[in-house]
């Protein structure tokens, strides 16, 4: 009686994390491919509604109060690449609760494709491409919009979308982890009212940080979206700041941080 | 006789803990190429964290597990390839179409689509999915739901199908109509692992089978051998009034080799159940009925497993 050898057949070469993640990303775009019509107004008309009601509207007004504090430019170009930013964040968010919870614990879907040669790492990565890539033509279309308004000054706006980009899965990578820890979504709502929400007030999107009291300014300054607005602006008008090794180097390194806490997380709660 | 004389599955010492709670304690087995083998049990017994461990889903908390011939603690995505898996609660994906689920689930083994298209459409026709390829899951009855589980755990034409509870909550003909795929593709030279607490369906379709209970293998053979082993060939079931029960002290004994009673009967375990019930005739016990069947495997878990509720 012969235990059968694995080298009997040609044994199956295990998927690269890259090649995982790209099964996981396919997966997400052929949902979306049938409902990308509903993500349109949260993604595309809600940062442009802000843009015109602040950024024209409340925007005529800062004028009239002089724009010394914003650097001696105009509220409105001051706003639209704050607004870039500060989507992008939301969108990843979102994108990074209750989807997530749905294939974690509501529909399983993880169980079923951890059943296969897919591995957890290729989950994570898979799912922070693909809110990556909901960024990206998000960013995109909403850098044209602003082209519209004639806000960039240079081609050097164009680096604002990796910029936006990597504010938003800094912000997905751990409420993924936050995610993976979750029985039920009650603590989602907290989430948004309580962190995200304030963060899009407070974190330089409509004004600049400067403005508020000093122990506030220090702890916008450790909110990803402090750095990512500062980058993104930067790029957008053409004047990155000195500091920008400063914020892309902590972006990075929070998005590292948080990304392998969460690949530990979603790992203790699949792989039981 | 297995079918096979290579093992595909061998167990030895496999031992789940979850925290302090042992689910699975120390258990052997071995599962031979191209045979059906059951694990039965009653709930909580260890049958899923068991198939959960072989399906390289649950990590082995002590002992020996080869899979294929390989260690699913070092090559558990390479065994994955060669597996199917078809879990107790469907979780398909309700977002995508019946085809998609299909197609997309050969993705995630690498099969590419040129692969994948002509295999989705021959799993959906064995499965009689054909005509719902192009709808979406939600609407799908639980029968439909299952085959096209089973489907998908066939889209990489596994060497090995694990199967837990396979047929529960599904009416009688959807359960014959997916007991009659799974023994064709037994047919076929598939080698199946199914868990199960229906004791018809691991008559029919197991060749094999263990039964668990309370974290352990209780008892292992065929279901003929299990049946000779802890049944007898036939069963007498007496009725008797509820006035006369009280005077039955002693009345039946020597009738069969095991009498068992139960609150509403006796359960007598004879080798020739009409020449047991002759004998009650002659013993002048009244009866209000009496009715001779053969021992089933039911007769044998619940022997091994007990009559008390498990929940």
């Amino acid at each position: 009686m012969a235990v059968i050898a694995g080298g009997r057949q040609a044994t199956h070469p295990v998927t690269g994390a890259l090649a995982g993640a790209a099964r996981v990303l396919q997966r997400n775009l052929l949902v979306y491919r049938r409902t990308w019509r509903g993500s349109v107004f949260g993604s595309f008309l809600t940062p442009l509604l802000y843009l015109t009601a602040m950024g024209i509207g409340l925007g005529s007004l800062v004028a009239r109060g002089g724009s010394t504090m914003l650097g001696g430019i105009d509220y409105l170009h001051f706003l639209g690449p704050g607004i870039l930013a500060s989507s992008c964040m939301q969108t990843a968010s979102f994108e990074s609760t209750y989807p997530i919870m749905g294939k974690i614990a509501w529909r399983k879907n993880y169980d079923a494709m951890l059943a296969t040669p897919l591995q957890v790492h290729h989950l994570l990565i898979g799912e922070l491409s693909w809110i990556g890539f909901r960024m990206t033509s998000m960013s995109t279309v909403f850098l044209i919009v602003l082209t519209g308004f004639g806000i960039p000054r240079s081609p050097m706006a164009l680096l604002a979308i990796p910029f936006a980009v990597l504010t938003g899965l800094a912000f997905a990578a751990p409420i993924i982890a936050f995610a993976a820890t979750r029985t039920n979504d009650s603590g989602f709502a907290a989430l948004f009212r309580f962190v995200i929400n304030p963060l899009f007030l407070f974190s330089g999107t409509f004004f600049p940080v400067s403005q508020l009291p000093a122990a506030v300014e220090r702890v916008a300054a450790i909110t990803p979206l402090y750095h990512g607005v500062a980058l993104v602006r930067g790029a957008v008008l053409d004047s990155i700041p000195a500091d920008w090794p400063l914020h892309l180097g902590y972006l990075l390194v929070f998005l590292g941080v948080t990304g392998y806490i969460a690949y530990r997380l979603l790992r203790r709660r699949l792989v039981k | 006789m297995p079918p096979g004389s290579e093992v595909l599955v061998r167990a030895r010492g496999l031992t789940k803990r979850f925290g302090s709670f042992t689910a699975v304690n120390a258990v052997d087995f071995d599962v031979h190429v191209g045979e059906a083998f059951g694990f039965l049990g009653p709930n909580g017994a260890g049958k899923t964290s068991t198939m959960r461990m072989i399906a390289c889903s649950s990590p082995v908390s002590d002992g020996e597990l080869s899979v294929i011939g390989m260690d699913p603690r070092t090559d558990a995505p390479q065994i994955k390839a060669r597996l199917g898996v078809v879990p107790q609660t469907d979780n398909l994906d309700a977002e995508l179409t019946v085809l998609e689920n299909l197609l997309m689930y050969a993705r995630y083994f690498d099969l590419p689509m040129s692969v994948a298209r002509p295999r989705a459409a021959e799993l959906l026709e064995f499965m009689q999915l054909s005509e719902r390829a192009g709808d979406q899951v939600e609407p799908l009855s639980g029968g439909m739901k299952r085959r096209l589980t089973i489907a998908r755990a066939l889209i990489n034409e596994p060497e090995l199908i694990i199967l837990d509870e396979p047929t529960t909550g599904l009416d009688p003909q959807a359960r014959h109509l997916l007991w009659e795929r799974l023994y064709r593709l037994k047919q076929r030279g598939a080698t199946l692992i199914i868990t199960t607490h229906y004791m018809d369906e691991a008559e029919q379709l197991c060749d094999r089978l263990v039964v668990m209970d309370k974290a352990l293998i209780v008892a292992a053979g065929t279901p003929r051998e299990l049946i000779e082993q802890y049944a007898t060939r036939e069963v007498l079931e007496l009725r008797v009034p509820e006035a006369f029960r009280a005077g039955m002290d002693g009345r039946l004994d020597g009738l069969a080799e095991r009498i068992e009673e139960l609150p509403d009967r006796y359960l007598l375990y004879a080798a020739d159940g009409e020449h047991a019930l002759e004998q009650v005739h002659a013993r002048e016990i009244p009866i209000e009925s009496a009715l001779v069947r053969r021992a089933t495997l039911e007769d044998v878990f619940l022997r091994l497993t007990g009559r008390s509720l498990v929940e």
